[in-house]
């Protein structure tokens, strides 16, 4: 076995080498003093976003850490001070990423009442357009689908939702859309998500939800946590 | 409590920000200077995390409804009380009536007002830092204007003794802590995770260019110009969890130094972060103005925040002394 505390006795330092890219350890690097970022190996999947949250889990309670904030297959944990051996640190994270189970998407099921096409899901048509679909079949599609809340990030409380239909797939806009409201349900490339904040805003709009997704006021303030599981439901279509 | 009596735009509450937060999207905030802020605090007794006024824009006016103690701190600039001329660094004591005026810095970009007490807003998320993107935190969630009231909060520790001293300013105490020479800031960064994937003639760019701080820059984030950093081939990077002070090279080339208000999320590779010993005086630099990048070791990083904090205990225990005189 090759010697892992060697490798991360490197970290971010002269021709440090990519650790873990060769066979299946994490990517480990700081960012400053008071981050570090930690990323599967490996292309996207959900086993490992859900080694991803096992490990957050974990990390979570362990002293100095502030938060384990977690993205697409990776998490970034940020600490109180900076940590006295960020070697020791490192090595003990990949030990623990060899160690914990996958965590599945066990949390709640939440249900999005949307309402489908109409003013506020103008890019309708041109999804079906470049899907080669009937406007129907798109909300069909999306609202059959069941997806995963990988990461929680970005804006408050906007959830990075997993499992679209790679028939609709849609690109980013390159000149996003200026004033676009919250509750927004939009495709962006092969995610879709429920927009927080009325704001510029790249992704597609195809409808609209009154769902809040986010209350500053709560101890939990954000709807969707990494692991919950979503379903659109289809409230009204506007054709 | 104090009103707002003219607030040009953008200027907002601001503590020491809102961590523990970034699992649920909600970025930081907080000051852009934290070492004034915190200097500022320290001068009149408040507690570290007490919220204070983020003064970008210019010029500010405030008019006491009480008698308050209060500092100012960050940037160089000139000030009056009632007509008369406070110093930054200082910490003054306003009868009820005055009117605090607050003129564009000499040097340096952000004033910070703090006061006896502190101000007295609401925490959401355990933060009073205005969350200007979400709509939350400080004065409803916005940045200030005329006629709005501010409520200062009463402490004990705030309200009692003697306020009329001042202290040098951190950049003036630190040793290397000004700008050294004609080609600005020179700000210490530790290697991020992408470094390596830049040809070495791009990260000798890196380091020897003289970046300028464009107009296009503000508290979520300074894009650089005077240089293009670009990648043999693109990579494409999944969404990742950042702090402030990480230098991004989005596929233009231009670097972008992710500040107080940035996103919590970030995607494009990361060639550097500045050690948070030098956050401070970054937070300080305005738009136009010139910084460089040095190299420094986890260690150095460390080690770089000891003058910091040695700095900010000498001064709370100055001030403290002072007070009971």
């Amino acid at each position: 076995m090759r010697s892992t505390s060697e490798a991360l006795l490197s970290i971010n330092q002269r021709n440090a080498p990519f650790v873990g890219t060769i066979e299946k350890t994490p990517k480990i690097s700081l960012i400053g003093t008071l981050a570090m970022l930690v990323e599967a190996p490996g292309d996207f999947d959900l086993v490992q976003q859900g080694r991803i949250w096992a490990l957050a889990d974990a990390v979570s309670t362990w002293p100095n850490v502030q938060e384990a904030v977690i993205g697409v297959t990776n998490v970034m944990l940020v600490f109180e001070q900076p940590p006295a051996d960020i070697g020791m640190l490192g090595a003990s994270i990949v030990e623990l990423w060899h160690r914990v189970p996958s965590r599945k998407a066990d949390g709640k099921l939440i249900e999005i009442p949307v309402i489908y096409g109409g003013e506020l899901g103008f890019d309708l048509p041109a999804v079906a357009s470049r899907a080669g679909l009937s406007e129907r079949d798109v909300i069909r599609i999306h609202s059959e689908g069941e997806y995963t809340v990988c990461a929680v990030a970005s804006s408050p409380g906007f959830g990075y939702l997993h499992g679209l239909d790679p028939r609709i797939h849609m690109p980013r806009k390159s000149v996003p859309s200026l004033n676009m409201r919250a509750g927004s349900v939009t495709i962006g490339g092969m995610q879709t998500g429920v927009a927080v904040l009325t704001s510029p805003n790249g992704w597609n709009a195809i409808g609209w939800a009154s769902v809040t997704m986010f209350d500053p006021q709560s101890e939990q303030p954000s709807l969707m946590l990494p692991g919950d599981r979503v379903r659109f439901r289809i409230d009204r279509v506007e054709l | 409590m104090i009103e707002i009596l003219a607030s040009p735009a953008f200027n907002t509450i601001q503590d020491i920000g809102r961590h523990g937060a970034r699992r649920f999207g909600v970025s930081t905030s907080g000051a852009m200077d934290p070492v004034a802020l915190a200097a500022g605090n320290a001068l009149l007794g408040n507690e570290d995390g007490a919220a204070g006024i983020e003064i970008q824009t210019f010029p500010f006016r405030l008019r006491f409804q009480t008698d308050t103690a209060f500092a100012l701190t960050g940037a160089d600039h000139d000030s009056t009380l009632a007509g008369s001329t406070v110093r930054p660094w200082w910490c003054t004591q306003a009868r009820a009536g005055d009117v605090l005026a607050i003129t564009a810095p000499r040097r340096g970009a952000r004033v910070y007002t703090t006061f006896g007490g502190g101000i007295d807003v609401p925490r959401v998320l355990g933060s009073r830092s205005t969350h200007l993107r979400g709509g939350f935190g400080g004065l409803e969630g916005r940045t200030l204007q005329a006629g709005d009231v501010v409520p200062i909060g009463s402490s004990s520790r705030g309200s009692v003794g003697r306020f009329d001293f001042g202290v040098a300013p951190p950049d003036v105490a630190i040793p290397g802590a000004a700008p050294a020479d004609d080609r600005g800031l020179r700000l210490r960064v530790m290697r991020a995770g992408e470094f390596d994937l830049f040809s070495e003639e791009m990260q000798a760019t890196f380091w020897s260019t003289r970046w300028k701080i464009s107009g296009q820059s503000d508290r979520g984030g300074f894009r650089l110009t005077g240089g293009k950093l670009t990648l043999d081939a693109p990579v494409e990077m999944r969404s990742h969890g950042v702090v402030a002070g990480v230098v991004q090279v989005p596929p233009a080339g231009e670097p972008i130094i992710q500040m107080s208000d940035a996103n919590t999320a970030g995607g494009y590779p990361k060639m550097a972060a500045v050690i948070q010993a030098d956050l401070w005086r970054l937070g300080q630099a305005a738009p136009g103005s010139f910084i460089a990048f040095s190299e420094v070791s986890y260690q150095d990083a460390v080690a770089a925040m000891a003058p910091v904090n040695d700095y900010l205990a000498k001064l709370r225990a100055t001030a403290d002394l002072y007070r009971a005189l």
